[in-house]
């Protein structure tokens, strides 16, 4: 275990260390970055007056030691357009991002799971073709489009909830079904999966041959060990809930780091932007490790081939 | 009766609505000039934001018309030519340089096989469409850009599979034989390793086809993909949210074909993968 352990952390940090390499690369690559930071039509004094005080005229080794160990710090720099850290304006807006992406988890995972054991225990039922016809239209369905759907519907329509914002409480409803349904279809879709892989199982057979029920078997045997999967895919969603929020949050107006990563980039903000992207893979790349140690921890073959 | 035919056991009927989607679509893509009834950036300040089917001074807007008054129809129509190619194109040069650099880190290991599938781990451990966007904001939007920034984005998913199907390849006898007869690397990667993964390289094409179309819509929506005023489906959605309360349409037919072309292209891509790998 401690090996697999050591490997994966491993992974992970050469990972964290990559991602952030490469954007700082990027960004070299891509031309003088001060000019991604200046508004269009700056006197060429003020670009040099932003690249002196960026440390942007340095050498660039010395610019990108310096980049990492400020990030190891968790600094990242000033916003360009308002003078302030970034962490301070990161922090005013993550808690809206966490609220809006963790009751779209709740969403997915409350009803996608539950709709995935239906779908597995009856398969040939009307409502589970339903429910097949909606995990394909769930995947294919680009959220900037369900958005004005219930925007048009809920909002428009029929005045139920408010199109935009996050002043109610009742706000956080439909920006948080809009990012929920391609994750719940996900859910839908492995948990089925999972559950029939189960319920094709010998033990299966030998404790319906018992005489326990066909919900019995599910309830207590096949339930547990087709969690497993689910659990994974669990962890790798949360990263797709927070990046889709990007797209979620600029349909509705609310105030999370979606629609602060987009204004920013219109107002040319790079470090709010960076920090945004960075924020996003370090969460994702900690995730994807949650994932696989979760994974070893709840299943022993797992561990044991890790650790050969 | 259908289920017999050859063809309704390659294709089943069930899928015949989405490969008629498709066709739909792509002709429209391919036929634009001659059959949209507009130009799509003609503009006609009488005919501002009119209903689907209203008629103006002999031109009918089948699907309505935007608010500096164009044909919708025709915009969409154009639209779909962007959707297709920008995707066409990004699964093309992504599709190429990952299975270029999956094949070359199986076939040569050592260091430059762990830096490249180490550089697909670290592009993947991103999320793909924030991995876009801060492209994007270096690069600037623009057709070009999107295509380099999705290319960019999405060459490990390729590589990834290609450099399994090659390690897999490599040590057969067949492939041995003619590296001891003399044949370059280059000519046993193309000539006997190429043939022989392109199945499941296309099995990725399909699956990241949808996938660039989506990316590509989401882009243009968040003003980082193609500019106006080239149709693109996601910019149109987007100008369109503008005007929902007085004018549904504009944000509505082009999200419901994007949805459509998405959908189709999953579908198909799924049973795809299936015969390729052989579960029916």
């Amino acid at each position: 275990m401690s090996r697999f352990l050591f490997r994966r952390l491993m992974q992970a940090a050469i990972s964290i260390l990559g991602v952030t390499a490469l954007i700082f690369f990027l960004q070299r690559l891509a031309g003088d970055p001060v000019l991604l930071m200046v508004s269009e039509g700056a006197s060429q004094q003020a670009i040099d007056a932003l690249r002196a005080n960026l440390g942007f005229d340095r050498p660039v080794l010395v610019q990108f030691t310096d980049y990492m160990s400020d990030l190891a710090l968790l600094d990242f720099g000033q916003s360009v357009v308002q003078q302030v850290p970034v962490v301070d304006i990161i922090g005013s807006r993550l808690p809206y991002t966490i609220w809006l992406a963790g009751v779209a988890l709740l969403l997915a995972l409350g009803i996608g799971a539950p709709l995935g054991v239906f779908m597995a225990m009856r398969r040939d039922h009307p409502l589970s073709r339903i429910g097949m016809g909606f995990v394909l239209a769930g995947q294919s369905l680009p959220t900037f489009w369900s958005g004005v759907l219930l925007i048009l519907v809920f909002a428009v329509t029929l005045g139920w909830l408010p199109a935009s914002g996050a002043r109610a409480p009742d706000s956080v409803i439909m920006p948080a079904i809009c990012l929920s349904l391609l994750s719940m279809a996900t859910f839908a879709r492995v948990t089925r999966t999972a559950v029939l892989d189960e319920l094709s199982k010998p033990y299966i057979r030998a404790a319906r041959a018992k005489g326990l029920s066909m919900g019995q078997v599910v309830r207590r045997h096949a339930l547990r060990n087709s969690a497993i999967p689910v659990i994974s895919i669990a962890a790798l969603e949360i990263a797709n809930l927070l990046s889709g929020a990007v797209i979620v949050e600029t349909v509705f107006a609310w105030p999370g780091l979606g629609q602060l990563t987009v204004q920013s980039i219109a107002a040319r903000d790079f470090p709010i932007v960076q920090a945004v992207v960075l924020l996003g893979a370090f969460v994702s790349i900690f995730l994807n490790l949650a994932a696989d140690l979760l994974y070893s921890a709840v299943d022993p073959r797992i561990r044991l081939e890790g650790s050969k | 009766m259908i289920q017999s035919t050859r063809l309704g056991r390659w294709l089943p009927p069930r899928l015949w609505i989405f490969v008629g989607i498709l066709v739909v679509l792509v002709s429209a893509a391919v036929l634009a000039p001659l059959i949209a009834p507009q130009d799509p950036e003609a503009q006609n300040l009488l005919g501002r934001l009119r209903a689907p089917g209203t008629e103006v001074r002999d031109i009918t807007y089948l699907l309505g018309s935007d608010e500096l008054g164009r044909d919708l129809l025709s915009r969409l129509i154009y639209g779909a030519q962007v959707s297709l190619t920008v995707a066409a194109l990004s699964v093309l040069v992504s599709g190429s340089i990952g299975t270029a650099l999956g094949m070359i880190a199986a076939w040569s290991g050592g260091w430059t096989g762990t830096i490249i599938m180490r550089m697909v781990d670290i592009v993947l451990s991103v999320p793909a469409i924030l991995l876009a966007i801060i492209t994007v904001a270096i690069l600037g939007p623009g057709f070009i850009n999107v295509i380099a920034v999705l290319a960019f984005t999405r060459w490990p998913r390729y590589a990834r599979v290609a450099y399994g199907q090659t390690l897999g390849l490599m040590n057969l006898p067949y492939v041995r034989l003619s590296r001891f007869m003399g044949a370059s690397t280059t000519r046993v990667l193309l000539r006997h390793i190429l043939p022989n993964i392109i199945g499941p390289i296309m099995v990725v094409v399909t699956l990241e086809f949808g996938l660039m179309v989506l990316f590509e819509a989401g882009l243009s929506f968040l003003g980082l993909g193609v500019q106006p005023p080239t149709p693109s489906w996601g910019a149109i959605l987007s100008a369109g949210r503008n005007y929902v309360t007085t004018a549904w349409w504009i944000a509505v037919f082009p999200g419901l074909f994007l949805f459509l072309l998405i959908l189709s292209v999953n579908v198909l891509g799924d049973h795809v993968r299936d015969v390729v790998e052989g579960r029916r």
